[in-house]
């Protein structure tokens, strides 16, 4: 996804001289925007993975469930409304009800907001993939002790309230494309959003009972290194999707999905090396996560040698901040705050140093003559920060008044999957007795004499 | 000396380690167990299975002491184990007859003292 100046320069590099209006319809476009449709959707599976593996074992189920239920609640949203509210008509702020309940979306390559050459229905839900995982991402800030139904209820509201307008204003022809800020693939509109909204959601739901008592580990390691695998390969979709074509624009953001992780991972892991004497597995996966944030918005503007400085540098704030995080009162934690709200703004600003027209046929950032581009990037950024944190602390603070936010402290010591969902992530099954019918069936305890009650 | 025994919440080991740290004991196992104390059964329910947990997750603590540190141990895991409700656990104190250190070969209440 980019600006709608995109289509133009996509047009300049065929060198064709239709209207803007009028793009052919692409069967090998087609074809890879069906493919890259499906990597977006595996990201939020694989982000279940990554948070699952990084909480306790008595919450992996309901981490999980934060980002599948996302997958159906968020999705029927987007058909419903979200879609029309993010991109349709000619306003500067929201969108307007002419998709409303997927209305004039057909399969044409016309009647969308941009000019595509695809059918307008594959590109509606290729959208549609990007605000399921923008909402999943924010679970990462309050997994461990959030009420599952107020969840629900939170990331659904959020899609359409939060989600759809920052679309609008970057992506559906509003007043942040208009003043010139560039973005790829959704820097701004999912990593700096996400990043945010969990900001927010950590403070508005407040800590842990364990946090800053005991140590809190993640149960499974490998889930993470799982997770942080099959995140890079659906984000291959993510970015070089939003080419929105089988072009020469996506072969460049592909190639620069692959090569600003690699840096972050080599600048993290020397961080890491430096600072402790060991490059860890979890530090790894994170800088995975990071590289492919810092990368997003920029993913076919800038050249692959610039896109590998930019993983590198992208590794310092982030890691950083996350150091500071875990020392704090703040409990985001998972770090999405870190990872994707400080990995977007840097991805965001460096966009702006490191973009050169002779790639990208649009636009020079600061390093190709241009300083005032950073500053577009900066001051675009800064307002996604604002809104995105209000609106978000806002949206909570009214869903915790229908129903709480928070499990009880009982319930967050037994387990959020117990308690929650009524299943365990690894149980034996030993001392589980079948239940036949509602009535209980008379069944005998095993008592043996000198039982513990 | 004694061998004092108790099966705890899993959820309230934290609490009681604490409890037991500021009580000076040290030295103790732990073991995770499963086992039934009379607390409601909790109910899961697996693709239209329904299942009641009879035996919950419980942690096994075992601690030998001198005599005199019967009384903070015990003090210190009842503080540390209680909700007040039902499934809490329990606390054995056990005569011990013979306790040896196996790397200096001390018995009995040396063999319990701590190493400072």
């Amino acid at each position: 996804m980019k600006n709608l100046r995109m289509p133009l320069f996509l047009l300049a590099l065929l060198g064709s001289l239709a209207f803007a209006e009028d793009l052919e319809f692409s069967a090998a476009d087609t074809a890879w925007m069906l493919v890259a449709t499906g990597l977006v959707l595996l990201m939020t599976p694989a982000l279940a993975f990554f948070y699952g593996g990084l909480v306790r074992s008595k919450n992996a189920l309901n981490t999980m469930m934060m980002s599948f239920s996302a997958l159906g609640f968020v999705a029927v949203a987007w058909a419903l409304l979200g879609y029309s509210l993010a991109l349709s008509g000619e306003g500067n702020f929201i969108g307007d009800l002419r998709y409303l309940f997927l209305n004039n979306v057909g399969l044409e390559n016309k009647g969308a907001i941009a000019d595509i050459s695809i059918p307008h229905m594959l590109w509606m839900i290729f959208q549609g993939t990007f605000a399921i995982i923008t909402a999943a991402l924010i679970s990462g800030a309050v997994v461990e002790r959030m009420r599952f139904p107020a969840f629900l209820l939170f990331i659904t509201l959020w899609s359409l309230f939060v989600y759809a307008p920052l679309a609008k204003w970057v992506w559906g022809g509003g007043f942040l494309a208009d003043l010139g800020a560039w973005d790829f693939a959704g820097g701004t509109v999912v990593h700096i959003n996400s990043g945010m909204a969990a900001l927010a959601a950590a403070l508005v739901l407040g800590a842990r009972k364990d946090f800053g008592r005991q140590a809190i580990l993640p149960h499974n390691v490998p889930f993470v290194l799982l997770g942080a695998a099959l995140l890079w390969f659906g984000w291959f979709g993510f970015n070089a999707g939003s080419a929105w074509a089988a072009s020469a624009t996506a072969g460049l953001a592909l190639t620069n999905t692959i090569l600003a992780p690699a840096a972050t991972v080599v600048a993290w892991s020397l961080i890491d090396l430096r600072r402790t004497g060991r490059v860890t597995a979890v530090g790894l996966a994170t800088a995975i996560v990071v590289g492919l944030v810092v990368i997003t918005p920029a993913a076919a503007f800038v050249s692959p040698l610039f896109a590998l400085a930019m993983g590198a540098i992208g590794a310092f704030p982030s890691y950083y901040v996350l150091l500071w995080r875990a020392r704090s009162s703040l409990d985001d934690s998972l770090d999405v705050f870190a990872v994707h709200g400080v990995g977007g703004i840097t991805g965001a600003i460096l966009t702006g140093v490191f973009a050169q027209e002779s790639v990208n046929g649009l636009f020079n950032g600061l390093i190709a003559g241009n300083p005032a581009q950073v500053l577009i990037q900066a001051f675009a950024a800064l307002i996604a920060v604002v809104f995105s944190l209000t609106v978000t602390f806002v949206l909570l603070k009214l869903v915790g008044a229908i129903t709480p936010l928070k499990a009880t402290l009982k319930e967050e010591g037994v387990g959020m999957d117990i308690t929650q969902h009524g299943e365990e992530a690894y149980t034996s099954g030993e001392g589980a007795i079948l239940v036949r019918s509602e009535t209980p069936m008379p069944v005998a305890r095993p008592k043996p004499a000198g039982g513990t009650d | 000396m004694k061998l004092i025994v108790a099966i705890i919440r899993s959820e309230k080991l934290n609490d009681v380690l604490e409890a037991l740290f500021k009580a000076e004991v040290r030295g103790l196992s732990i073991s995770r167990i499963q086992g039934h104390g009379g607390e409601m059964e909790q109910v899961e329910t697996y693709r239209g299975t329904t299942v009641k947990m009879e035996l919950s997750e419980k942690v096994r603590l075992e601690i030998g002491v001198s005599d005199h540190f019967v009384e903070p141990t015990v003090q210190a895991i009842m503080e540390g184990a209680r909700t007040g409700e039902v499934g809490d656990g329990k606390i054995f104190v056990l005569p011990v007859e013979k306790v040896y250190r196996i790397r200096t070969g001390e018995q009995d209440t040396a063999a319990v003292t701590p190493v400072s």
